[in-house]
């Protein structure tokens, strides 16, 4: 177990280390970033000395070598934009994203998982049909329409809807930013306000609902497999309630590919809030990182990457050991006597 | 249910018709039975693949897989009609009064929980013991059962025993409320050969000492020459033949029974060749008119394939055959 654990630690710094060279490789050709800080009428010699400063002009691992010392110890470089160390844009955006991404999450796994259950075990009623048509739409709508969308309704429109209607039918909700924050040490919160929660409504809805859909469509799936199973049907036949049998026994055998998906789902949640965060003007790491491609902002472009690398590998970790937890089968020593399942 | 009984049968089948209605019209996959288990006695049923046997199992159990359904008959439990409960009444029937027992160990135990919760659930269930009581409860069970280091095991995964030592930790588990009627529907077929006598002798030993009746469905004639009382030969959905099982077995009566029986080699017997029965059971959708067992009868005339027989009392077992209407004496064979 210790050595398991060990082994994807070592692992997942090779991942870090190759997340890091492909990143900041690949920032280094997409442009000049002196171009882009200086203006029309600086000479060529103070562009060279800013180069020099920069330390833009050593060999690549040099430069590559540099920012992993320096990002090891926390400090991601100067932002060529901001002009402020990117730590400190990085630590004041992440709460925004993670909070975002900790809602969407929530809300995916607690109705797509029921919804899930429902379906699989109700696979002919009437509601499991409008669960599965609606979640084909959550399936194939990109998300920014999605967003686009709810603004639309309870943004624009919601006044006219209800007064056309006569009565407060659509709540307007905020589509713009992230409503008023508290300060907890460096950590900004939004749960705290009542802006700040209403804020989060809008666009928790618009990431999660393609990973609900998807973990709903996941777990009925695995439960019509798994319902399937002779030891459900010996369940039955000891007399078992139906709740033991369908979550006692069912669900928690559909747990090892939720576990999977939702782990790598957690991670793009996080990675793709991008999107979102650029419909709703959310203040997170991905409307930092979209402004930094726009403006060849290396050092922060090269810490987000490194950043979300970071968290796909620590969700993974986690997954890997929910695994060991879930599974015996696979906590199991070399001396297993009879065959597999 | 009180045990004192009247001389009813512990379980009551009759008429029971169990369809599968598909696309293509509804098919009959147990047609029209009737049987009748004792307390304490063992029934075998055998016949080929897909002549109803599992499902007659499944249907009185109340475990039908849909689109399958009990289309016709009634099913008495101590004289009280079970197939037509509602689900919660007919669950709190399962287990606590009929246990089943299923083929194949390796998939029957739920990978995820340690044999001993797989027990204390299903015990807990049906009875008033503590969380304590019965814990020690499955670990008698589990030395019953023949498991050695029973205080060791009962924390181990299903993957950590054998196929034969979940067999018996299945056999456990199905016996774990004192069932009065165990259906064990092929209990030995996924098992090693080695291991086959051993978990037949034990479940009779079981069961015999909880005084409950078994109804055992298997196609392996040699299991039931050792463990039934009487034994149920099917074919097509139908009972072609019951009775003891001396019976037949020795002086079977229907031919179907008779050719099941010449193509079992006896030790000690020496045959030149065993006997084949021609072609194959019909499908389902294809069942020929008259006896169903007509185009393969060797002994089949005209009537056969016209009319369909019934079961008639022949001495000791009845036998659905033409063969017998008449005479009851065994005449000689026409046509």
């Amino acid at each position: 177990m210790i050595a398991f654990v060990v082994r994807r630690l070592l692992q997942s710094i090779g991942v870090m280390l190759a997340v890091g060279l492909i990143a900041f490789s690949l920032f280094n050709y997409v442009g000049d970033p002196i171009n882009n800080m200086v203006g029309q009428d600086t000479t060529l010699e103070q562009r060279q000395e800013l180069r020099e400063r920069l330390g833009l002009d050593d060999p690549f691992f040099v430069q590559y070598g540099r920012f992993l010392v320096n990002a090891v110890q926390g400090d991601f470089g100067i932002s060529y934009r901001h002009r402020r160390p990117v730590a400190d844009l990085i630590t004041e955006r992440v709460p925004a994203t993670l909070e975002l991404s900790f809602i969407a999450a929530v809300l995916a796994l607690f109705i797509g998982v029921p919804m899930g259950v429902y379906t699989g075990l109700h696979r002919r009623g009437a509601l499991s049909q409008v669960f599965l048509s609606v979640s084909l739409v959550g399936v194939s709508l990109p998300t920014f329409l999605i967003g686009i969308l709810l603004i639309l309704v309870f943004g624009v429109m919601s006044q006219d809807i209800n007064a056309a209607v006569g009565f407060y039918l659509v709540p307007q909700l905020p589509t713009f930013g992230r409503g008023d924050t508290v300060q907890l040490g460096w950590w900004s919160t939004g749960f705290l306000t009542k802006s700040g929660l209403l804020a989060l409504i809008l666009p928790s809805i618009t990431l999660a609902l393609f990973q609900m859909t998807l973990i709903m469509r996941l777990v009925r799936s695995e439960m019509l497999e798994v319902l399937r199973t002779d030891y459900i049907k010996f369940a039955r036949a000891r007399g078992l309630t139906n709740r033991a049998v369908n979550f006692g026994h069912a669900l928690k055998n559909t747990l090892v590919p939720v576990i999977t998906i939702t782990g790598l789902q957690l991670g793009s949640i996080i990675a793709f809030s991008l999107i979102t965060e650029q419909v709703f003007q959310w203040p997170g790491m991905g409307l930092l990182f979209i402004q930094a491609i726009n403006e060849v902002d290396i050092p922060v472009m090269a810490s987000y990457l490194m950043m979300i690398g970071f968290f796909f590998v620590f969700i993974n970790l986690v997954v890997d050991l929910l695994y060991y937890v879930v599974d015996p089968r696979l906590r199991a020593d070399k001396a297993v006597s009879g065959g597999h399942q | 249910m009180s045990r004192t009984g009247t001389n009813q049968p512990l379980l009551q089948v009759e008429n029971l018709r169990v369809e599968i209605p598909g696309r293509r019209g509804t098919l009959v996959a147990v047609d029209d039975i009737s049987f009748a288990i004792g307390e304490g006695e063992v029934l075998g049923v055998v016949g080929e693949s897909g002549a109803g046997k599992s499902l007659t199992g499944a249907a009185v159990i109340g475990l039908l897989e849909p689109p399958c359904r009990i289309a016709g008959g009634q099913i008495l439990f101590d004289s009280r009609r079970i197939d037509n409960l509602p689900y919660e009444k007919l669950r709190r029937i399962r287990g606590r009064h009929i246990g089943m027992v299923f083929q194949d160990p390796l998939t029957s135990l739920n990978p995820l929980y340690t044999v001993g919760r797989q027990l204390t659930e299903t015990i807990l269930t049906h009875s008033d013991l503590s969380e304590k009581g019965a814990r020690k409860r499955a670990l008698e069970l589990l030395q019953e059962v023949g498991i050695p280091a029973a205080e060791r095991r009962i924390d181990q995964y299903p993957h950590e025993f054998s196929g034969g030592m979940r067999q018996r930790v299945v056999i456990a588990l199905a016996l774990c409320a004192s069932p009065r009627l165990i259906i064990a529907d092929e209990p030995t077929t996924a098992l090693d050969v080695s291991i086959q006598a051993q978990i037949i002798t034990l479940l009779k030993r079981l069961c015999r000492d909880h005084g409950a009746a078994v109804m055992l469905v298997t196609h392996d004639m040699g299991v039931i020459a050792e463990t039934a009382d009487r034994v149920a030969v099917m074919y097509a959905g139908r009972i072609v033949e019951i009775g003891p099982v001396a019976d037949v077995v020795l002086r079977a009566r229907h031919p179907y029974t008779e050719g099941l029986m010449g193509s079992i080699p006896l030790v000690g017997h020496d045959v030149d060749r065993l006997t084949q029965i021609d072609g194959a059971m019909p499908r389902l959708n294809a069942i020929p008119a008259g006896c169903a067992f007509n185009p393969r009868c060797p002994k089949a005339f005209e009537r056969c394939r016209q009319a369909r027989p019934e079961l008639e009392t022949v001495e000791a077992t009845e036998a659905a055959c033409w063969l017998y209407e008449e005479a009851p004496e065994r005449s000689g064979t026409d046509g």
